[in-house]
């Protein structure tokens, strides 16, 4: 019996969806292989969290409570994840596949010798105690399956949405702290100062069950201010073609495509999006797809389960009200 | 000051991609191949160090011969040499063996900044530049939209989910950038003209110490080993909005009877 490691995502002093959404997996993969799951929490308030974490899989939870976890750049998660790997004994280890935590696993990985599959949709167990992990590429146009081989610690970095998050009544892990004593060089890069510019009311794209999207259809920067109102009805995160990122109309960290934020939430609402295929390999796995377009002919339509063709300026503002009177 | 770009061999985007049947690699021969769109980005910055701090930038690649054209487009925007690492032994290596030949051959350089793109556009797994700042024992300051160098320090604007870190280390240090830090010059005839007699070194596994043992498809820690198509889409609803909000009450009402309000 081996412990499975899950490096939480926390926020605020809250796990983020997908650290639940991995426990919930974990603990399904555990329960085959005979495993149990442990969660590994970086810097302060673990133990605020704890109950919730053993509510989702986590009968142990490592801690390391330091500042230093979020002072330097990326090392002392490493070191100390290195750590938490020693006192364990893991083989496996599950990790968000989210930007900088894929650093994160990458530099344990060179040094455990470990192999790392990133955005991972769907996990299974195979022969050997080996992981079989399903991941989509080409932007979702082909669906893979791969494994990290023989005798190597195995390193899955999970995709948001893809599992979800069960309440198993677990009651409160057990709390090990962690000894983890950085290197030199951990401290080396330092991290001056966090600019924080999302809104604290609006879920992250990655992470929101409902995305709205707006491109270069509309037309102007202040399209965005309807595209946050119908968000706003549906609790939905706002996301953005590379055309209005690119016009300067919604920053960067939201565009959605190729090269920005590769989204699964279970309903994506494009407005003014042709469907590019750099726009589709960040979206296309969305489980429902609404696309609002005047052109009949925009891409978007062939993968939309639900599409007009009109003004966004008609159709949206009157959705809003519709919604609006739906929710009563 | 001298500075890397790494950069990769794509296929196009816009092209269809296969994967081989027999090595499950990208089927280069089936489309276009092209430059990583992300490395654009990198290289604009490095043409910006040269023209801020004098800087030297040589051009990195790892792959085939036959990405060669990829070397010299890169030289195209600008830069001052190509250095390219060629070796059957390297085909079917994963992120990880590539940052290992890419780490050993920037072991053999001198530099003070490798500016990488944050993912390349047919990969995506943005796990090569931390895994060569790992083997080089070097900062990983990843993501950047925003990069500054003064003196002996580089500072970067690190974006992530909820805005940007701002972080600091002394050079020399591995970065990665994101398409919000610039927006790339196109190259000039005069650069594509002289991008053609800029030097370009190749080098085998062998010239960089590199044991056959730990690269390739054979080392690698992570295989692909099934593929197949995403099972085509069904046809959705499509309805006209004819101005009288018909269109989207009908949306609505799909919407509440999926229980998405
Ligand atoms: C290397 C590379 C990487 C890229 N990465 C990305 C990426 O990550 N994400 C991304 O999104 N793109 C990316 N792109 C760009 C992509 O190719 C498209 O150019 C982009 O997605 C187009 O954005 P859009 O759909 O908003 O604009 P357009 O293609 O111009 O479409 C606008 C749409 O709005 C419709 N429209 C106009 N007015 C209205 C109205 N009043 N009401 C309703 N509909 C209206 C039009 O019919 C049209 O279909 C990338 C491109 C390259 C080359
Ligand atoms: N074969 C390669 N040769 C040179 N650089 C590469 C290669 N593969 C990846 N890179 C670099 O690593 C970055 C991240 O790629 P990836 O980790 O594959 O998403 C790319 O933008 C390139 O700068």
């Amino acid at each position: 019996m081996a412990e499975m490691l899950v490096l939480i995502d926390h926020t605020e002093g809250a796990p983020r969806k997908i650290a639940l959404q991995m426990l919930s997996a974990a603990k399904t993969l555990a329960e085959g292989s005979g495993d149990t799951v442990a969660a590994v929490w970086l810097g302060g308030g673990a133990s605020d969290a704890a109950a919730t974490l053993g509510a989702h899989g986590a009968t142990k939870l490592y801690h390391w409570d330091s500042e230093d976890a979020a002072a330097y750049v990326t090392l002392p998660q490493v070191e100390a994840l290195q750590a938490a790997f020693e006192a364990s004994g893991a083989d496996t280890l599950l990790f968000p596949s989210s930007n900088h935590t894929k650093d994160v696993a990458a530099r344990l990985a060179i040094r455990l010798d470990a192999g790392v599959i990133t955005d991972c949709t769907g996990i299974e167990a195979g022969e050997g105690g080996r992981w079989i992990a399903t991941k989509e590429v080409f932007g979702g146009d082909m669906i893979t399956t791969s494994k990290v081989a023989d005798g190597k610690p195995q390193f899955l970095g999970v995709a948001a949405n893809a599992f979800p998050v069960e309440d198993t009544g677990g009651g409160a892990p057990e709390i090990v702290a962690l000894d983890v004593s950085l290197s030199e060089g951990a401290t080396a890069s330092k991290v001056v100062s966090v600019e924080k510019q999302a809104s604290a009311d609006r879920p992250d794209i990655g992470e929101a069950a409902i995305v709205v999207a707006g491109g270069r259809g509309l037309g102007e920067e202040s399209g965005f201010q309807l595209m946050e109102q119908l968000a706003d009805v549906v609790g939905a995160g706002v996301g953005a073609s590379r055309a209005a990122t690119d016009a300067g109309w919604y920053p960067h960290r939201y565009q959605i495509g190729q090269t920005g934020r590769t989204i699964s939430p279970t309903l994506y609402v494009g407005s003014g999006i042709s469907g590019a295929i750099q726009h589709r390999a960040g979206m296309q796995t969305s489980q429902q797809i609404v696309a609002i377009n005047k052109d009949p002919e925009a891409p978007i339509f062939q993968i939309a389960d639900f599409g007009i063709v009109g003004d966004l300026y008609q159709v949206v503002p009157k959705l809003v009200e519709e919604l609006e009177a739906r929710k009563g | 000051m001298k500075v890397l770009v790494p950069v990769k061999r794509v296929p196009d985007t816009a092209g269809e991609k296969k994967i081989d049947p027999n090595d499950r690699t990208v089927d280069r021969e089936s489309v276009e191949s092209v430059l990583c769109p992300v490395n654009e980005f990198a290289i604009e910055e490095a043409v910006r160090l040269k023209e801020q701090h004098g800087a030297e930038v040589t051009v990195l690649l790892v792959g085939p011969e036959s990405a060669q054209p990829i070397v010299r487009k890169a030289l195209s925007y600008g830069l001052d040499a190509g250095l390219q690492v060629t070796d059957d032994g390297i085909a079917g290596s994963d992120a990880l063996g590539t940052a290992r030949v890419i780490a050993k051959a920037l072991e053999a350089e001198e530099f003070d900044l490798v500016l990488f793109g944050n993912q390349s556009t047919d990969a995506r797994t943005c796990l090569v530049p931390a895994a060569v700042a790992e083997l080089l024992d070097l900062p990983s300051l990843t993501y950047a939209r925003h990069l500054e160098v003064d003196g002996d320090t580089v500072t970067v604007h690190r974006e992530h989910e909820e805005g940007w870190d701002v972080v600091q280390s002394s050079l020399p240090a591995i970065v990665s950038v994101v398409e919000a830090i610039n927006e790339p010059r196109y190259p000039s005839f005069k650069g594509i003209m002289a991008a053609k007699s800029k030097p370009l070194a190749v080098k085998s596994l062998a010239d960089l110490g590199v044991s056959p043992e730990d690269v390739g498809s054979g080392a690698a820690a992570a295989t692909m080993y099934e593929f197949a198509d995403r099972p085509p889409k069904e046809a959705g609803t499509i309805v006209e909005d004819d101005g009288s909000g018909t269109a989207a009450a009908q949306l609505a009402d799909w919407m509440a009877e999926k229980k998405f309000v």
